[in-house]
């Protein structure tokens, strides 16, 4: 056997190997998708009643919460970005990444400064490797987030931002600690199968549409509107940023799921190739074999009769 | 057959229960509170921890150990939205 011969099909071997790996996370990915999906769907009855609950909280209560309240002045802002803990899913985290940095570029052009809250070892691994300042970072369940998950990352926001509400001026208020006046979130949304969008959006001061279509009923409080606005407003933003983990979820698995997808064709195509080519050179080595015989053969015959 | 209130337990990962019930117990930070069939609109936060009793027709009931909880009363039915809700381990009646 030739040794071109034997070069191919150790390169046949590995490709069919990789074509393995690759279908495997293929399909890994395509299962994973629909989970997220439907637990998309499973968090949004909550979602919808969360928002009518304090639609009507604010039809009745004083809006004066901290949460609710845009600054006068925003000197800080949070920006929390999405990332995946793994690679292989084509440009997903590197999407999101890049929103991000648009989004820092366009705080900082209003003279705003951007806090970077990190979600995902890719994101954490970026930022790390150029030097830049995270905030806080979360790593380890991108692709399956637990409302848990959403809620620590809620805590840590609020707090960062309540503090805020009492730094009267440039300087810190009372407890040394510089707030945050804006809360921003970059997630990935998930528009189909083969679109995935990272997208930013703002979680406080939220706005809620005091809209007065139809008369509200007079709904009586236990305990009193504003203690009860204290309690559900951060349960509210937990939830959107729980929303935003579970869409970044799914579109992580639809991303890697289309990368995997192309890897696996490639493979097919390189194993396609090679075992062409593997085919041709081993027919060479034949074709060459044989007229080396005959010729010798030709040749032994030519000398006999010569005699 | 007494009136029937539209009642829907909503976690935050998934809807839990969801039906037509004669009553509705739980306790608010208030105090412990009965909803009945055209009751007033209400907005109230659940005790922590709370169990919120769902009274069937027939006697039945159905119970939840609920933490984080909302109760919201309207008049399309009741709505507790809940951080957590798991069956109450002695939910005998």
């Amino acid at each position: 056997m030739p040794a071109q011969v034997r070069a191919l099909r150790g390169r046949i071997r590995s490709a069919k190997n990789m074509k393995k790996i690759t279908k495997a996370m293929e399909l890994v990915a395509t299962s994973r998708i629909a989970k997220a999906q439907a637990r998309l769907e499973a968090s949004r009855p909550y979602a919808e009643a969360i928002t009518g609950v304090l639609t009507a909280l604010s039809a009745n209560a004083t809006i004066d919460h901290p949460l609710l309240t845009a600054r006068q002045q925003v000197r800080r802002a949070g920006v929390v970005v999405v990332t995946s803990d793994r690679g292989l899913a084509g440009g997903y985290s590197s999407n999101a990444i890049r929103e991000a940095e648009s989004l820092m570029e366009r705080l900082r052009r209003d003279g705003k400064e951007p806090v970077l809250y990190v979600v995902g070892r890719k994101g954490v691994a970026y930022y790390r490797f150029r030097n830049v300042a995270i905030e806080a970072s979360w790593t380890g369940f991108s692709e399956q987030p637990a409302f848990d998950d959403a809620r620590t990352i809620g805590e840590t926001l609020i707090e960062a931002f309540t503090r805020s509400a009492e730094d009267a001026d440039a300087t810190a208020g009372p407890d040394r600690v510089l707030g945050l006046d804006e809360l921003h979130i970059v997630y990935t949304e998930f528009k189909s199968l083969m679109t995935q969008t990272p997208v930013p959006a703002i979680i406080g001061p939220m706005e809620i549409d005091k809209q007065s279509d139809g008369v509200l009923p007079a709904y009586e409080f236990e305990p009193e509107p504003e203690a009860l606005l204290d309690a559900l407003l951060p349960k509210y933003i937990n939830t959107r940023i729980y929303a935003a983990l579970v869409e970044s979820s799914a579109s992580e698995s639809a991303a890697r799921r289309r990368a995997m997808k192309s890897a696996t064709d490639n493979a097919e195509e390189a194993i396609e190739k090679y075992t062409r080519e593997m085919n041709s050179a081993r027919q060479a080595g034949i074709t060459q074999e044989i007229s080396e015989i005959v010729g010798g053969a030709n040749a032994l015959a030519a000398a006999g009769s010569e005699v | 057959m007494a009136k029937q209130v539209h009642v829907e337990l909503v976690a935050v990962e998934k809807k839990v229960w969801t039906g037509e019930a004669e009553m509705v117990v739980a306790r608010t930070t208030e105090g412990e509170i009965g909803v009945l069939p055209g009751h007033a609109p209400l907005l109230g936060q659940l005790a922590e921890p709370g169990q919120v009793r769902i009274k069937l027709s027939g006697g039945e009931q159905v119970a939840y150990d609920v933490a984080g909880g909302f109760l919201s009363v309207t008049a399309e039915g009741v709505t507790i939205l809940a951080e957590e809700a798991v069956p109450a381990t002695a939910a005998t009646h």
